[in-house]
């Protein structure tokens, strides 16, 4: 394989036009709301007005009436579900949680929870029957704020719920759904060798992907019991695996088929509107779209956990890291499963450690039920260690970079979660930052009543595998048909076509990328965990591989020989024996028919060498102390991407995972009034940044090519979002002299520190 | 379902009749960039929708040394801020009527329709106020007039009765060495709403401050006068101590809430910041007139 990684490549590391562009410039691409079709029904979820309450009535008489309306339902409409577990990719899935989480059954659990469906002639008529659905109510106190929920005299969401894990056994009713633990060697022992040790408390806010397309869906449930679902999903096959499950029909019998998506982050992993639209659709026996409005998409669909951390971390005097003991307290929202342990496995895995112990808490409280956003997990807690690494190194006088050199994980090293690190690219990530122009550039300095500062940090992503699918089949023109069943969310279409083009010897405009739709290509896991180009495109490689070998064959019918006597190269045929011929494959093509027929490449793949991910990021920010608003002035970014499939992506998905962490470290924040409804359910008061807000952001592309796989790829997508938090508040640090703890750190909680600081 | 009738009337005396006849059911539409999106949130679902940007009187942009500023209510912001006369004598204005969105925002928002919409953190009310805006409103009885500071009376509320329109505005010229400046706090560079808002106007005889007025947007349940803070500095030299001492005045004038877009306390300490901020400002201005 090694040999592989010194290959020149042709096609992989170029810059050609995405194969979906010009589809998506000129507004022609599909997306979910964009399906219409004959006899279409509109349908529309009325939602929970409070955060917690007993549902003592649904009538539903009046909207029923209304005339233009189809259908209504409510919870006591979906069949009852059992509780368990279902492994969706990286996700583990209590179907009895989804299914109350889709509508409500007895209780409503969040602002936002669904409590009933209409389909109508219109969505005018739906929205209108909506107003006429009454609900009985019985309020219940609620709890909103982690630590509060996990206290002994809680207000309690289930009563059956007892924590798993290192707790588990105890039979008391609690909000604390899971606490795990990972530790190794001896803490106090650590500690005892430090002689620096800081303990501190931080606090982050729940936050949304963001995605600019809200969820949809469109299905059509036939009346032999078959169905057909069009959605804007990042995990198609998940999508007919929870709709099986939620409406109890074979999920075989279910084809989804995936929309061009507008963003997911994560967000697109799970089902809100899928299994409503089914159930209405079969009630009656018409399609039925439903979209959601951008307060519907924050209210409830699944934002990440805002989450409390304690951080106890020992250095010694050449800032080894001697010891450190975490507690990760995490939002799970209404329903367990927050990526409290993905959290606890990435905090501290840029570091060689001996003694460590990282406890994790799994709580549910009364917001909407959390889902997968970018690195699920990492960036909550990175905010913590790489704040209080920064204060060490500035205390010990050590460029910040160079704690991070001192305790930096290399091959061999053993990671918090256990398993040895293989080749990795961190060491080399840092130093990349530390050569970078921007880095070696003088500290931006402090004018006009401005104050500036330069702050860095770090962060790691596993990346994910899992399992994929894929054919490469060649056409009579000699061009090849790509088909995987990964949604592209990241520009992965033109990164599988590329890895195409590339064992084909052909160029990346010959390739015709599809994603196809569940009965038409192998099974293949959620788009997620960065694992498109890695996974998707090793079977996509290997496809093209076999239909290289398949070529061979037909090439050795046409000629009469044996396969080995035929190579191919760029694009062409050649035999080695008799005569010595050659055929492009737009020649041999037309020949399939009389040479043993079509070549189509297949492959199905779950790949074992996933090649985790490291960044390391430098802002500079200025600030206006009297306001407490935060500039970024120049953000750079560098991380090991292993092999750089089409680089620009690489790059836009660096300058993404970086805007969304700007706007997670400054203004966005899910913020609730007193009566525990979410307030800033649009984007005017959910502060994203905008590109005002934003430089261009430099990127570094590190290439520590995977040992694991044949072109080197690792995942990119994730790592870049877990730095900034901390990178943007070591740069204040520096800047103002006062550590932000808490995120957002939004103009009103600077401009209160730095008044604090300055005794006002 | 609900039912919608739209007028385009092109005289003052229609768009009178029309309103008139509507009564409750009415509402006047100007650039539509607030209603519209109310219309769509259901906040406000008026059954007669009259455009006001057909009518001469509610486009009127002139300028006369002795009249100062006659601004037609429904004159779209984009013209207001690409005038030379406006960005010569009232560049706090064009600061606030710039601040409205996009450009596409700002090719179809009225300086009308963002006072008319009744909100306390609107950006062109303070800069009215500061500059002593008087508001021309005509309906069935005649016409009447109102101080900009006396127009919006509650979120969402102005004098206006339901068979009222907003004309135009009447901005006194700036009398010698005088200007103004209006800032807001947003967490964001764009698109956003103001944390708190403060235009200021002064006017000089050589050091000495003869006139200022200052006033406050998204501090209270409507916009405001500082009057005793604009007050206070009449008779001194701007320095540091007297802007000081009108900052905190405002400060005083100021009754915010806490919500999402900020603490009441973070908004009062702003307060003091942009009007210390925007009365050094509009002083420079006024002295390089
Ligand atoms: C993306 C976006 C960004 C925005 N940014 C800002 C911002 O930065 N700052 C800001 O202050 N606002 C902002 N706004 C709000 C809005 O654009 C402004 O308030 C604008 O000035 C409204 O003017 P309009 O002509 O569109 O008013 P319309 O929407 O037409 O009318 C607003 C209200 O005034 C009434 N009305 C209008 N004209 C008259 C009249 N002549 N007589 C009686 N009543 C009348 C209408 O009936 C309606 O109730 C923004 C809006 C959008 C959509």
């Amino acid at each position: 394989m090694e040999a592989q990684h010194e290959h020149q490549f042709k096609v992989i590391g170029t810059r050609p036009i995405r194969h979906d562009g010009v589809d998506k410039v000129t507004g022609r691409a599909r997306y979910g709301a964009d399906i219409t079709l004959p006899g279409l029904l509109h349908g529309k979820v009325l939602r929970s007005p409070r955060p917690h309450a007993r549902i003592k009535s649904i009538e539903t008489s009046e909207a029923q009436a209304l005339p233009g309306v189809k259908a209504v339902v409510t919870g006591a409409d979906f069949p009852e579900i059992e509780p368990g577990m279902l492994q969706i990719g990286e996700n583990f899935v209590n179907p009895r949680h989804l299914a109350a989480n889709i509508m409500a059954r007895d209780k409503v659990l969040y602002d936002g929870h669904a409590v009933a469906a209409v389909a109508a002639t219109s969505p005018h008529v739906a929205e209108e029957a909506l107003k006429l659905i009454r609900v009985e109510y019985e309020p219940l106190p609620f709890v909103q704020n982690v630590l509060e929920a996990m206290r002994d005299n809680a207000v309690i969401l289930h009563p059956d719920l007892r924590t798993a894990g290192v707790d588990a056994g105890d039979d008391t009713e609690t909000n604390i759904a899971n606490h795990i633990q990972f530790s190794r060697g001896d803490l106090a022992a650590g500690f005892a060798a430090a002689e620096m040790v800081i303990e501190r408390e931080f606090d982050t806010s729940m936050v949304h992907q963001g995605y600019i397309e809200p969820h949809n869906a469109v299905a059509q449930y036939n009346q032999d019991d078959k169905a057909t679902v069009w959605v804007s999903t990042q995990g198609p096959f998940a999508v007919r695996e929870l709709c099986g499950t939620m409406l109890q029909i074979n999920p075989g019998d279910i084809k989804v088929v995936p929309a061009e998506i507008g963003g997911g982050f994560g967000g697109k992993t799970t089902v809100y509107l899928e299994p409503v639209a089914l159930l209405l659709s079969k009630l009656t026996g018409r399609p039925v779209k439903m979209v959601m409005s951008r307060s519907e998409v924050l209210r409830a669909t699944g934002p990440t956990p805002g989450s409390h951390i304690r951080a106890k971390i020992g250095v010694n005097l050449e800032g080894k890291i001697t010891a450190a003991e975490l507690q990760l307290s995490f939002e799970a929202g209404a329903f367990p499963g927050s990526p409290v342990a993905a959290g606890c496995m990435t905090v501290l895995a840029p570091y060689d450690l001996e003694n460590f112990q990282i406890d994790g808490y799994d709580v549910v409280l009364n917001k909407p039920k959390t889902c997968a956003y970018r690195a699920p997990g990492a960036t909550n807690p990175a905010l913590a260690a790489e704040t209080i690494l920064d204060e060490m190194a500035e205390r010990l006088g050590l460029d910040p970079l160079e704690i991070r050199r001192i305790n930096g994980a290399k091959e061999g090293t053993a990671q918090p979660a256990g398993p040895q690190f293989k080749r990795i690219g961190y060491l080399e990530t840092v130093e990349a930052i530390h050569n970078s122009e921007h880095y070696q550039s003088p500290p931006p300095q402090s004018a006009n009543g401005k104050l500036r500062g330069r702050g860095v940090a770090t962060g790691f992503w596993f990346n994910a595998a899992f399992q994929s699918s894929a054919t490469v089949s060649i056409n009579t023109d000699g061009s090849a048909n790509v088909v995987t069943g990964s949604p592209d969310i990241g520009g992965s279409r033109a990164s599988c076509a590329m890895i195409a083009a590339e064992v084909l010897g052909l160029r990346s405009e010959d390739m015709h990328p599809v994603v196809a739709d569940t009965e038409s290509i192998g099974h293949t896991d959620t788009t997620g965990g960065s694992r498109v180009t890695f996974a998707t495109g090793l079977a996509v490689y290997e496809a093209a591989q076999d239909a290289v070998g398949q070529l061979k064959q037909r090439a050795a019918t046409v000629w009469k020989v044996k396969p080995e006597d035929v190579t191919y190269q760029d694009g062409v045929l050649s035999c080695l024996t008799n005569g010595h011929e050659s055929l492009s494959l737009k020649e041999i093509a037309p020949k399939f028919p009389r040479a043993g027929g079509p070549v189509m490449g297949r492959a199905s793949v779950r790949p074992r060498g996933v090649g985790p991910a490291f960044a390391a990021h430098v802002v500079d920010v200025e600030i206006d102390p009297e306001t407490g608003k935060v500039d970024i002035l120049r953000y750079t970014a560098a991380q090991d991407v292993g092999k750089a499939v089409h680089p620009s992506y690489v790059e836009g998905q660096i300058q993404g995972g970086v805007a969304q962490g700007v706007g997670w470290a400054l203004n966005e924040e899910y913020f609730y009034a007193e009566d525990g409804t979410m307030r800033n359910t649009g984007f005017l008061d959910y502060r994203m940044p905008t590109c005002l807000d934003l430089p261009m952001i430099e990127t570094i592309l590190v290439e520590v090519a995977n040992p694991g796989h044949p072109i080197g790829i690792r995942g990119v997508g994730e790592v870049p979002i877990i730095p900034p938090p901390a990178a943007i508040a070591n740069a204040i640090y520096r800047a103002t002299g006062v550590r932000m703890t808490e995120l957002p750190m939004s103009p009103a909680r600077v401009a209160k520190a730095i008044l604090e600081k300055n005794g006002a | 379902m609900h039912e919608l009738n739209y007028e385009a009337p092109t005289s003052l005396d229609q768009a009178i009749s029309v309103l008139a006849a509507a009564g409750e059911n009415g509402r006047m539409l100007a650039g539509g960039t607030d209603l519209i999106i109310q219309m769509r949130a259901g906040v406000r679902q008026p059954g007669q929708v009259i455009d006001a940007k057909k009518i001469p009187e509610l486009q009127a942009l002139s300028f006369d040394a002795q009249n100062g500023l006659q601004l037609g209510a429904a004159r779209a912001c984009c013209d207001i801020i690409a005038d030379a006369t406006v960005q010569q004598h009232y560049p706090g204005l064009v600061e606030a009527a710039g601040l409205i969105g996009s450009d596409q925002i700002l090719a179809r928002a009225s300086v009308g329709g963002n006072v008319c919409n009744g909100s306390p953190a609107a950006d062109t009310t303070p800069a009215l106020i500061a500059l002593g805006a008087v508001c021309h409103i005509a309906g069935p009885n005649g016409t009447r007039e109102v101080a900009a500071e006396d127009f919006v009376t509650a979120p969402g509320q102005t004098v206006l009765a339901p068979n009222e329109l907003l004309v135009a505005f009447q901005i006194p010229a700036p009398q010698g060495q005088a200007s103004d400046c209006y800032q807001r706090f947003i967490p964001r560079n764009e698109m956003d709403i103001a944390v708190v808002g403060v235009g200021s106007c002064v006017a000089l005889d050589g050091d000495t401050c003869t006139a200022a007025r200052i006033g406050l947007g998204a501090v209270a349940a409507r916009p405001l006068l500082a009057k005793e803070a604009g007050d206070s500095l009449v008779g001194k030299t701007l320095d540091d101590a007297a802007i000081e001492a009108a900052a905190q005045l405002a400060q005083q004038a100021a009754s915010p809430i806490s919500d999402m877009r900020g603490t009441a306390e973070f908004r009062t300490h702003l307060v003091g910041v942009l009007t210390r901020r925007t009365l050094k400002e509009a002083a420079a201005r006024a002295r390089a007139r």
